[in-house]
């Protein structure tokens, strides 16, 4: 019973606490230090995690003189002055609604048009399938990165540069290959028999997509929908790519437009707005997030293992 | 009904070719025929220039500066997350162990798992501008921590200090990784029997070679997806380095992403950034079939 006092194996960053050595004899009586043993790493990532995100939260509140001398300090009030200085002069407001607009089109038109091609691709014989399939499958195998030259020229020369819709189109175009990839495993696993039932009942083509195939699918629309929403949420590169032009700055995007304040901000000394602005973009996602997490958590880990 | 159902293909099956192949099949395509040119962008004429941009990439020592870059992230960002997000994973599922149930996870492991995974819901536009605050020298938190325990000695200019700013960001990438993986291989943990666990237990075996013969084996796949996947992020990089130190100082955190970014929308030399891009493309391609390679072992069956 002692075959643990040998050297354990080549382990990936894991120690022992010595307290594991003892009693190794099952069941074991031991789990009350080495729990804590757990807890005091887990802890400290806890924190590693999250206080940074805390410190941009309470600094919000601090006068800049605060914030420049005493990053450990605690605000002497809540100034939500600064709140109002980030929403109204450092355009916070603007960049805010603008991420709403875009990811309020782009999300739709990605959910409607990707399920429509996944439900077609799952469910119907027709030749080039196969072609269309790995057309939209095969776009995940590119980095963003090698399409934004041609990218930036193919939208500028639509007239859509520096537009919001422009951006939902785009945003849509690039989830397309996963959500379609996705949702076609999904709309492939949904039941033969209550399509055939439906379509001898009289049920059209049409009918049975929306009233009975997308509901059925529902758990897995929701997956794809909160990862998309993620992604457009957050997205970076294509927005700073394709907002650019004259008068492009009333319609950048929230991550668009922190960035953007954290540079102008800088200049100006106005650190109570900078945070203020960051904590604005940085709630709703974390509340969301906090409200959701087990979907979001799916969500996500299904999106990578893909 | 036959025609309806053509009908019906067609109208479900245009609309979001025609958006795929405008926005992402086209400039993919064209891509390629833009880095044989020296397009400028503003003239209408693009002279076809055929290998002159590869052999000026060869030549580029700006490149390969950002290319050392990409390579030393590749090596050590992948590493140093994978062997944390495993390490804490596996202190929240395997962690608590208790008597007769055998194998657990610890108290709270559903908080933890709340908390880790902050960062990835958040745009890497806001962890950027956090991280950039906080190495700020003065405001920033890092410094305030070294000064408030007695070690200010140890304040830096983070960023401003050329032969620390590309760990800083490196440190920025693993923290904003681990929670997701710590998730992702907590959930592949979860789904193992517990009775093998059982079994380990009852023959004696400890933690670490529970860990390394049994959950590492049977998480191998998806620790064979993480690698891949991490590899990619490392030779992107783009939206971290430029935002909390734009390449510098003095380019020592150029990564390629920003190479090309800054060549096509700073310099607009559209052609030549086109083959940066392609050349990227030949690299990521590459390495994750490598990683996948390297990492290649007899998959255990269940």
């Amino acid at each position: 019973m002692t075959t643990t006092d040998a050297p354990p194996p080549t382990a990936v960053g894991t120690s022992r606490p010595p307290a594991d050595r003892t009693g190794d004899r099952p069941p074991r009586r031991d789990s009350g230090i080495v729990d804590a043993f757990s807890h005091v790493f887990l802890v400290a990532w806890a924190v590693l995690t999250t206080f940074p995100l805390l410190w941009a939260v309470v600094s919000s509140f601090k006068t800049d003189e605060q914030i420049l001398t005493d990053p450990w300090g605690l605000p002497s009030a809540l100034r939500w002055s600064n709140w109002v200085r980030a929403w109204n002069a450092a355009h916070i407001g603007t960049y805010f609604v603008n991420s709403v607009i875009v990811v309020a089109g782009s999300l739709t038109l990605t959910m409607l048009l990707g399920s429509m091609a996944a439900y077609v691709l799952a469910r119907y014989r027709f030749r080039g399938n196969r072609v269309a399939y790995f057309l939209f499958v095969g776009g995940m195998m590119f980095p963003v990165f090698l399409a934004l030259v041609p990218l930036f020229f193919v939208v500028k020369n639509l007239g859509l540069l520096g537009t919001l819709p422009g951006l939902m189109l785009v945003y849509t175009a690039y989830s397309l290959p996963f959500t379609v990839f996705f949702l076609t495993a999904v709309f492939r696993a949904l039941p033969n028999s209550i399509s055939e039932a439906a379509l001898v009942d009289g049920c059209g083509h049409f009918g049975l997509f929306f009233r009975v195939m997308l509901p059925m699918a529902r758990a897995g629309l929701l997956s794809v929908a909160i990862f998309n929403f993620l992604s457009h949420w957050n997205q970076y590169v294509l927005p700073i790519v394709l907002m650019q032009g004259q008068g492009a700055e009333q319609r950048w995007v929230l991550a668009q437009g922190l960035t953007g304040l954290a540079i102008t901000e800088g200049y100006r000394g106005d650190y109570g707005a900078l945070f203020a602005g960051m904590t604005i973009a940085m709630l709703p996602v974390l509340l969301a997030y906090v409200a959701f997490h087990r979907q979001v958590q799916s969500g996500l880990t299904a999106g990578q293992l893909k | 009904m036959r025609h309806g159902k053509r009908l019906f293909i067609a109208t479900f099956l245009v609309p979001p070719l025609v958006l795929y192949a405008l926005f992402v099949v086209s400039p993919y395509v064209q891509v390629f025929q833009l880095a044989t040119t020296d397009w400028g962008g503003l003239s209408p004429e693009a002279h076809f220039v055929g290998v002159d941009n590869l052999r000026r990439l060869f030549a580029d020592h700006y490149v390969w500066n950002a290319l050392r870059n990409n390579a030393i992230l590749l090596v050590v960002m992948p590493v140093v997350t994978i062997v944390l997000g495993l390490f804490f994973a596996s202190m929240l599922m395997v962690g608590g162990r208790r008597g007769r149930a055998g194998v657990r996870g610890v108290r709270g492991s559903a908080v933890y798992r709340l908390v880790y995974f902050f960062p990835q819901v958040l745009s890497v536009a806001i962890i950027g501008v956090l991280w950039k605050e906080m190495y700020a020298p003065n405001s920033g938190l890092i410094n305030g921590a070294l000064r408030a325990v007695g070690l200010g000695s140890l304040a830096h200019p983070w960023l401003g200090d050329p032969n620390l700013a590309f760990w800083c960001v490196l440190a920025v990438m693993v923290w904003s990784n681990v929670g997701f993986y710590v998730v992702l291989f907590g959930a592949g943990m979860q789904s193992i029997p517990r009775d093998i666990y059982e079994a380990a237990l009852l023959d004696g075996a400890g933690r670490a070679a529970t860990l390394a013969r049994i959950t590492l084996p049977l998480l191998w796949d998806t620790v064979q997806v993480a690698w891949v996947y991490l590899a990619i992020v490392a030779l992107d990089g783009f939206a971290l380095v430029q935002i909390i130190t734009e390449g510098g100082p003095g380019l020592r955190t150029d990564v390629i992403g920003l190479r090309l970014y800054s060549t096509a929308f700073g310099e607009a030399k559209f052609g030549y950034a086109s083959a940066i891009g392609v050349a990227m493309l030949f690299l990521t391609l590459s390495v994750a079939v490598l990683a996948l390679r390297l990492t290649k072992r007899d998959r255990v069956e269940l």
